[in-house]
């Protein structure tokens, strides 16, 4: 285990010293979500239903653009393979990476949604389930990303690869994420929804280490 | 079993494969016109659509096999990465095109049939949705495959990445059904078929059967390919070709 807090405090401590780049995937969101109001009209109904949704897609796309760094970095100068070679499971620090890409990335986003929420004046309840649903989600899309970052690791033409391979495995979680939303408007109950993003959050927790550490073998071979 | 991985050589595959694949092509052609034959001059006209319906034998048969190939690759994946058989990830990067192009060949019939029926080339049906995805999926792994050098890692890249997929098939499928239910009410279904007469089903199933062969042919050709790229410094091949 003292691997995984060493991995995960030099992560973040690394990320801070280039704080541009952490905030960068969350200016995108701000931006993305600005560009829609301008492009569809100012109508507060029609944003209202269109809110989640836009949202979603938002930090899908900029959770995925942010997951470049996440093993680039440390292949180059061969970090990654004195990770591999040490006695620790491979899986476990990249676990740790991981995390904190969701730490840097994720969480941002899912803070930066309340504030998106009242731009598109979106009532409280709602907002909360939204925030809620990303909460549980966006873990997924960094877990699902590092598969995807692990095997076009080094590959030329590997930013425009990475939104192939990963964006359809995204889709569950963006139907689950944005159907919760639209359930609480409708007036049903939204357990349901959450109970499967969290079932879909422990199996994606458990394999995409293990899928990604087979990858970065591969890649450092 | 000992028998049966002789055959994971590319050396005895290449040989064995040699010798089916003309058989294969034949079958393949004779259960396409058996199947034509029956689907466009043997089976009644259907009571709603009329002649138009005729598209189901290529749809379905080419949505069925667009699914199979995708089992047939994560199989394929999953003996590469346990036994570490060559073969196994050529076998899986043949089958790839193949799958796509039959996931594009359900697309496309789909939205021909869909026009005059529906009155739209395309609705978002949860099936029509998860095969659009499916479609992306073998476009994923080409993509990737194709941007990898060495041959080695394209085959385990390629071998984790169709595994993954397989995984999220199912999931990406019951989610779409949740989403389509959700999201559209009441719309045109293509679950409440009327019953088959038995002239349809059997020019579907022979159908089904002329994609699998022409699928098996077709990949072994890939793989022979493949292998001729890969062992073009090995003696046999060079003693093959006189090179």
């Amino acid at each position: 285990m003292s691997g995984f807090g060493a991995i995960l405090r030099r992560d973040l401590k690394v990320a801070m010293q280039r704080k541009v780049e952490v905030l960068s995937g969350l200016f995108f969101y701000l931006v993305v979500a600005t560009l829609f109001p301008l492009a569809l009209g100012s109508d507060l109904d029609m944003l209202r239903t269109l809110a989640p949704g836009i949202l979603w897609v938002g930090a899908l796309l900029s959770s995925m653009l942010t997951l470049g760094r996440l093993f680039e970095a440390d292949w180059q100068d061969g970090t990654l393979e004195q990770m591999a070679l040490t006695p620790n499971n491979l899986s476990l620090l990249v676990l740790a990476k991981i995390l904190a890409h969701w730490i840097l990335c994720g969480m941002p986003l899912v803070l930066m949604s309340t504030v998106l929420g009242i731009l598109f004046d979106l009532p409280f309840d709602i907002c909360l389930v939204l925030v809620g649903t990303l909460l549980a989600g966006t873990p997924i899309l960094s877990c699902l990303g590092a598969i995807a970052c692990a095997l076009t690791l080094g590959l030329r033409g590997g930013g425009v690869l990475i939104s192939l391979l990963v964006l359809p495995l995204y889709v569950p979680v963006l139907v689950f994420g944005t159907g919760a939303v639209e359930s609480l408007a409708s007036g049903l109950g939204v357990q349901a929804y959450f109970s499967i993003l969290l079932a879909m959050l422990l199996p994606a927790l458990f394999f995409s280490p293990w899928a990604c550490a087979a990858a970065l073998r591969v890649a450092l071979e | 079993m000992g028998s049966v991985f002789r055959f994971a050589s590319p050396q005895a595959f290449y040989r064995l494969s040699g010798q089916i694949i003309p058989w294969l092509v034949w079958l393949a052609l004779l259960l396409t016109a058996a199947g034509l034959w029956v689907g466009f001059f043997l089976a009644p006209t259907d009571a709603q659509q009329g002649e138009g319906y005729r598209i189901i034998f290529l749809h379905v048969p080419a949505s069925w096999m667009s699914m199979v190939i995708f089992l047939a690759m994560a199989f394929w994946s999953f003996l590469g990465l346990t036994f570490k058989t060559r073969l196994s990830g050529m076998m899986t990067a043949a089958l790839a095109p193949t799958g796509a192009i039959f996931a594009f060949l359900s697309l496309w019939t789909g939205a021909m049939w869909g026009k005059p029926m529906w009155g739209a080339w395309w609705v978002w049906d949860a099936r029509l949705t998860s095969e659009l995805i499916l479609f992306f999926l073998y476009l994923g792994y080409i993509a990737l495959t194709s941007a990898i050098e060495n041959p080695a890692r394209r085959d385990k890249a390629g071998a984790i990445l169709s595994l993954v997929g397989s995984i999220n098939v199912p999931i990406i499928y019951f989610s779409v059904v949740w989403w389509n239910t959700l999201h559209q009410g009441a719309s045109i279904s293509m679950t409440k078929a009327p019953s088959m007469a038995h002239q349809m089903l059997a020019a579907m199933l022979l159908m089904a059967l002329a994609f699998w062969v022409y699928s098996v042919a077709i990949a072994f050709y890939r793989v022979r390919t493949i292998i001729l790229e890969r062992e073009y410094g090995a003696s046999w091949v060079q003693e093959l070709y006189g090179v």
